[in-house]
């Protein structure tokens, strides 16, 4: 696939912030896709396969379906997503004025709906709000990844990666003892990947159904034993934030699929 | 690992009595040299039980570690194969090294089994308890003493 050679050349080219000792120099940033079986990668591949496809399908038919008090469509105030949302995912966390505040693809789609549908909210992790993510960020597929550029998240970035550096749970591990000075190790059976966040929302083999960034967060931190922050808390946002930037100029690869 | 630091952290470290102060459950242990040479329990740990609680999940030390264990696929790469752990260890240093191994390196990834407190954010159903019980400690480090080449 094209987009996919496009990884090499947008790794080299993306400008480099400081690194910390242990952190991943921008041209050795692999994805995902590149720790997981050529089964898996197939999978992901071919759109026909790919069972995150499917939900791309489902959002596309919410993004035209009219909702709510207001009784309108995503599409009656973007039009169509193949231009409108062209690139967007990539840039997201993105800083939101009203609140003074990052927020994630799945938060401006549940403010788009609340404000401009009033429709009922959509809850974290539900179908719908996972379709429409997937289908928004499918239209990225490709991209390189700009989130984070703003200079008003510097400091959302910075607490994103002091989380990532910080140890936690009963275990004590922090996210840069494996993702950072770990990968191509294993745990048990599992390879451990670089944690980047190109592919999301994902399709996880082991979940049998396509799940956000967020929950994958939540679930290395159950796995270290430590109380995983709730969807939606600052402190996932900030390291979501951390790890798009940490991942700046690889493609986007969504809806991408996981073991 | 830097070994020579880790003894030389625990040389400094000789004969320090952890009190466990507000841990009412965890037993009173003492560190001699760079081991604890009395048992937690105060009796010999039983080796099959040992052999069972390292292959468990739930133990984790499999996630990081492999050794002789033909029974299962699914083994860690993070950490030193534990095959001959008995020979290169002293029973009263595989107690320490279980109990805290952050003694022996500071920046070790090895979690410490039998500590309750210092730690971030920890689950709500871990809060307060060691990963594993005195007993476990025991089984366990009886197990790995019998890991002779
Ligand atoms: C003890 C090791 C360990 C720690 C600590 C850990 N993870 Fe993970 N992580 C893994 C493994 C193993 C996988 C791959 C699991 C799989 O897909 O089967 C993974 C997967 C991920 C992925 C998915 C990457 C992809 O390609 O889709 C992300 C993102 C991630 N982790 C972020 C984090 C963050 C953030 C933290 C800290 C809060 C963290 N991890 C802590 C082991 C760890
Ligand atoms: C998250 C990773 C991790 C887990 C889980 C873990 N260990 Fe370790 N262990 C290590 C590492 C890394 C070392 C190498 C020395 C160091 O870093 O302290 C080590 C060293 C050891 C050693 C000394 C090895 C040698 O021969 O030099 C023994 C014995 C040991 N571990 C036993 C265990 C047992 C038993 C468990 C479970 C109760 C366990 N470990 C769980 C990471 C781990």
């Amino acid at each position: 696939m094209i987009w996919w050679r496009a990884i090499a050349v947008a790794a080299l080219v993306a400008t480099t912030p400081a690194l910390l000792a242990g952190e991943i120099p921008p041209d050795a940033r692999r994805s995902g896709y590149s720790f997981v079986s050529p089964d898996t990668r197939a999978m992901q591949d071919d759109d026909t396969s790919n069972p995150g496809m499917l939900f791309v399908l489902d959002g596309e038919a919410l993004w035209g379906k009219k909702v709510g008090s207001a009784d309108k469509a995503c599409a009656d105030c973007h039009g169509d997503a193949r231009s409108s949302m062209k690139g967007v995912a990539a840039r997201y966390p993105a800083f939101e004025k009203a609140l003074g505040r990052p927020i994630t693809l799945d938060q401006r789609i549940k403010l788009c709906r609340a404000n401009h549908q009033q429709a009922s909210p959509l809850p974290y992790e539900s179908r719908d709000i996972l379709a429409l993510s997937a289908f928004v960020a499918h239209q990225s597929r490709g991209f390189p990844i700009t989130a984070g550029d703003d200079p008003q998240l510097s400091a959302f970035v910075a607490q994103g990666r002091s989380l990532f550096m910080q140890r936690e749970g009963q275990l004590n591990l922090a996210c840069t003892n494996c993702h950072d000075d770990n990968f191509d190790k294993h745990l048990a059976g599992s390879p451990i990947t670089q944690a980047q966040p190109t592919g999301y929302p994902i399709y996880r083999l082991e979940w049998q159904t396509l799940g956000s960034l967020e929950r994958r967060l939540r679930s290395c931190m159950t796995g270290v034993r430590a109380q995983a922050y709730d969807y939606g808390a600052p402190e996932l946002v900030a390291l979501e934030l951390y790890l798009m930037s940490r991942a700046r100029g690889m493609p986007m690869e969504t809806p991408a699929v996981r073991p | 690992m830097a070994r020579s630091k880790v003894y030389i952290a625990v040389l400094l470290a000789s004969v320090i009595h952890v009190a466990n102060a507000g841990a009412d459950e965890l037993v009173p242990y003492e560190i001699t040299g760079d081991g604890i040479t009395t048992s937690l329990t105060g009796a010999p740990g039983d080796v099959a039980r040992g052999r069972t609680l390292v292959l468990a999940r739930t133990t984790t030390c499999i996630l990081c570690h492999s050794g002789p264990f033909p029974e299962t696929r699914f083994q860690g790469d993070l950490a030193p194969d534990l095959t001959g752990a008995g020979n290169r260890w002293t029973v009263s240093q595989l107690r320490l090294r279980l109990v805290d191994a952050s003694r022996f390196n500071p920046d070790t990834i090895m979690p410490s089994y039998y500590r309750n407190k210092g730690f971030v954010r920890v689950g709500r159903n871990y809060a307060g308890n060691p990963i594993l019980s005195a007993a476990e400690i025991e089984d366990i480090v009886a197990y790995l003493a019998t890991l002779r080449d």
